[in-house]
């Protein structure tokens, strides 16, 4: 006898559909699994028989052969323990035929019957709906998060006994509730107002928010680089629901699913691999660039990183995606984040005008401004943040995020109008920031400051693409002479050859 | 002389000279390591054969063999494909000094105009040297000091080594003269050593002048390092070292120039900084104290030498007065000025950006603000 029933299994950040079959027939008891499943997968019949043993299910004493179709496409997870009980139930008898087929079912068993969760539900709900299913059956605790799919139902079962209360038409277990999304469409993280005083470093950031523009800070350890960093997220223009559907089901994927978290801050430690950073393995998982899809990406301690590590996020920052070639096929994930380091002004750490820094400038150079090719394109500020005074520290909390993101968005809707929905000045192209009005005043300054500084024609665009932005923030429609002077300031600048 | 172009003016001998060097190059750095190089100078005076014998004993007839056979058509391929020119100990252009100094270099390659060689050289002109891994402060200076003296006419010379060196002939270039810059290099004068030096190795030729005594094309040599050393040190009427460390290659610079009996100069850093250490030990042994451009052209004996015109002390508006003095007092970054003033940030940055054009502050890739050192006009600020 035969069954099927509908599971899937996760490919880089997307997920595909997979076909269970489940024959019994005559033979020696037995039961085999073919269609390249890995280990956890393999591991599933022992899980599988015990589950349904316990949770009432007769288990049948014959030659069980189940397949996962298509063979060519390797799965992996212990996602399909439910799929698999399902169909083996259905081909032993157990559940009528045709109650499970047009719904897909996820999730992992327990050996007592239990129904676990697993990553990624929102993406297979969706899943669902594309492969044209009723629904999706999930474990209690992937329910609100795979109920944020539209369009698809989606029940919650805790057991695997529930599996057979199928009455008519009905699916089993209890139709979940949607997690609330409102929280990730609002705000991101912590506040900016518990930065006090540092007026330079909120300018930067008011700047780097609006023109999604790279941003290096140098500051000595504790003067607040951490702290504001993880502040940004909080400045930049609230997600719309289909953007925060998108975090939402990169977090499952990688099992951070959290749908109230908004922009997503990610802050990998400096001995991240490559692969963890950009994603890879086999098969590839998203990295920390997938996870800061839509946020922030925050390299604390920017020189410890290994060059080849930064190197590998060349082709992510151009094209917002990163893509991952393997002999079974190319994987493409999305990798649209914000770039935004820290790093100490010296070796020492204490900074040149503490009297006890002794490193010397082509120390200092090496250490904090050399950046490798792939970030010197897209980091377009550089700050200093200072110690701050104990005027500051002891004096009233800032202007808060909410204040500073009313100037942000107006100024990004400016930007989107001009460049195309999604873009930014950050990522301007020479010719982009070339149609932008100049003033008289203003050219001649940037033509002063070319000449004096011998800004080469990067610099120059940069400077450009940030006077954009002070202007976009300033409601203007020109560069005049005090966005163009600031720009000027706010600029990367790059160590002298 | 005549020769094939106008590029070649050296005679035959002078220029097998400067080939024999790059010949005998491996078998110098292997034979004189004395590091920092106090040796190199002594061994460069003997002549072709004793050199090439005490340094390449198994290999020295074939080597002076090859060398003996080359003719005036392969140097002249060789110097034209790199676009250099060369003259030797028996032409007019040949700096006199150098001619007076029997262990100088027989033959001068170089790029850029070569008429500087001839016509500054030696009463107007003056080697800076110093470290390579210096402090912000020292680089600084050095900058504004190749700027002054560039101003009052003279020609500075410096060996184009990242640091000091290199900051000054880039003060020199951005003071737009009347006095220039000239280079000498430890290896070929078509190669820009250290290669961070690229452009500023392309801007001297385009406005000074870069020689070396090695052929075009040969790479830098540890022992050709004190080799330039002695070129620069007989070329300028006086030798300044802004900053060096004990035992480094610019007291070396700065002994040579001694040896060739010219004045030194020294300036003074922070008590305890490792980095004027040796600068210390030179005013300690009687080199005159440089402060400024003015202690430099009296040290050469110059007073009718019009002084550097000092800078205009103070910025116009009060805003950025008001930065200005915040950073005088205490330097810093936007948030401590802004903090000191009370000005809001943008105001802090763009009063920044004037005080930066009229180059009286400099604004370092970290962002940190520093005030150019100031010259003696400036005193009276307050």
């Amino acid at each position: 006898m035969l069954a099927r029933t509908v599971s899937f299994t996760i490919d880089g950040t997307t997920v595909r559909p997979v076909e269970v079959e489940v024959d019994v027939c005559r033979g020696l008891p037995s039961f085999g699994l073919v269609g390249l499943p890995d280990t956890a997968l393999r591991e599933a019949r022992e899980r599988v028989r015990a589950a349904m043993e316990n949770s009432g299910y007769e288990f049948p004493l014959r030659r069980i052969t189940a397949s996962l179709a298509p063979a060519d496409l390797r799965k992996a997870g212990p996602g399909f323990d439910l799929a698999l009980a399902g169909a083996l139930a259905t081909a032993a008898g157990e559940i009528p035929p045709g109650r499970l087929d047009r719904w897909a079912l996820v999730g992992e068993l327990g050996l007592d019957g239990t129904v676990r969760p697993v990553r990624g539900a929102l993406a297979m709900a969706e899943g669902a709906r594309e492969a044209g299913l009723r629904g999706v059956i999930v474990a209690g605790p992937n329910g609100p998060e795979a109920a944020l799919a539209e369009g698809v139902r989606v029940q919650m079962i805790d057991a695997l006994a529930e599996l057979r209360d199928v009455i008519g038409d009905e699916p089993p277990g209890r139709e979940a509730e949607a997690a609330p999304l409102e929280a990730a469409t609002g705000r991101s993280g912590p506040d900016l107002a518990d930065l006090r005083g540092q007026p330079g470093l909120r300018r930067a950031l008011e700047v780097s928010a609006a023109g999604a523009h790279g941003l290096l800070m140098v500051g000595p350890p504790g003067s607040g680089k951490s702290l504001a960093a993880r502040r940004l997220p909080s400045l930049l223009p609230a997600l719309s629901r289909e953007e925060a559907l998108e975090v939402a089901r990169i977090g499952g994927i990688c099992g951070q699913f959290d749908p109230a978290a908004g922009r997503p801050f990610r802050a990998p430690h400096h001995t991240v691999t490559r692969a963890g950073l950009v994603g890879g393995g086999s098969p590839p998982r998203p990295g920390e660039i997938t996870l800061a899809h839509r946020g922030v990406l925050f390299l604390d301690e920017l020189p410890e990183f290994r060059r080849d590590v930064l190197e590998a996020l060349r082709e992510p920052l151009e094209a917002g995606r990163v893509e991952i070639s393997r002999a079974s096929g190319r994987y493409s994930m999305p990798a649209g984040f914000m770039l935004v380091a820290a790093a100490n002004p010296c070796p020492c750490g204490r900074g040149s005008s503490d009297p006890g820094c002794r490193c010397t400038q082509p120390a200092i150079d090496r250490y904090s401004g050399a950046l490798s090719g792939a970030l010197a394109d897209r980091i377009d500020m550089t700050v200093t943040v200072a110690q701050p005074g104990f005027d500051s520290m002891s004096g009233p909390p800032g202007e808060d995020s909410a204040t500073i993101r009313e100037r942000v968005e107006p100024a990004r809707e400016r930007m989107e109008a001009r460049l195309g929905p999604g873009r930014a000045n950050g990522d301007a192209s020479r010719e982009e920031t070339s149609r932008f009005p100049v003033s008289g005043d203003g050219l001649a300054l940037l033509e002063e400051a070319t000449r004096s500084s011998r800004l080469s024609g990067r610099a120059h665009d940069r400077v450009l693409r940030l006077a954009m932005t002070l202007a976009d923030l300033a409601g203007s429609h020109e560069i005049g002479d005090e966005e163009m002077s600031v720009a000027l300031q706010l600029r990367r600048r790059e160590v002298p050859g | 002389m005549s020769g094939a172009g106008l590029q070649v003016d050296a005679c035959l001998d002078c220029l097998r000279r400067s080939w024999l060097l790059a010949d005998l190059g491996p078998f110098i750095e292997v034979a004189s390591d004395d590091r920092p190089g106090r040796r190199t100078p002594e061994l460069l005076a003997l002549d072709d054969r004793d050199l090439t014998m005490a340094m390449a004993p198994s290999r020295a007839e074939p080597i002076l063999a090859a060398n003996r056979s080359l003719g005036r058509d392969e140097f002249a391929a060789e110097l034209q494909s790199a676009r250099c020119w060369a003259v030797c100990r028996h032409d007019a252009d040949f700096p006199s000094v150098l001619k007076r100094d029997p262990d100088g270099p027989r033959c001068l390659i170089g790029r850029g105009d070569r008429t500087l060689l001839a016509e500054a050289l030696p009463t107007g002109s003056v080697t800076v040297v110093g470290a390579r891994r210096a402090t912000r402060e020292g680089l600084s200076f050095a900058r504004s000091l190749g700027k002054d003296l560039a101003r009052s006419g003279l020609v500075v010379i410096s060996g184009l080594a990242l640091g000091i060196d290199g900051a000054v002939h880039r003060g020199a270039l951005d003071s737009g003269g009347p006095g220039r810059t000239v280079a000498v290099l430890g290896c070929g004068a078509d190669r820009a050593y250290p290669g961070r030096h690229r452009l500023l190795h392309q801007e001297i030729i385009d406005h000074g002048v870069v020689i070396s005594e090695m052929p075009p094309g040969t790479r830098p040599w540890r022992w050709s390092f004190p080799a330039r050393n002695r070129i620069m040190a007989a070329l300028g009427g006086a030798t300044v070292v802004v900053e060096a460390r004990i035992g480094s290659g610019s007291l070396i610079t700065a002994d040579l120039a001694t040896g060739s009996g010219r004045d030194i100069g020294a300036v003074p850093g922070p008590v305890g900084s490792p980095l004027s250490e040796g600068t210390h030990e030179l005013i300690r042994d009687g080199a005159a104290l440089i402060r400024d451009a003015r202690d430099v052209i009296e040290l050469l004996g110059l007073p009718d030498r019009p002084a550097p015109t000092p800078r205009e002390a103070v910025p116009a508006d009060p805003e950025a007065v008001a930065v200005f003095e915040a950073i005088a007092d205490g330097g810093g970054s936007v948030d401590p000025i802004a903090e000191r003033t009370g000005m809001a940030a943008t105001e802090v940055l763009s009063a920044l950006t004037r005080l930066e054009l009229e180059g009286l502050v400099e604004i370092w890739p970290t962002g940190d603000v520093t005030v150019v050192p100031p010259g003696r006009g400036r005193g009276a600020r307050r």
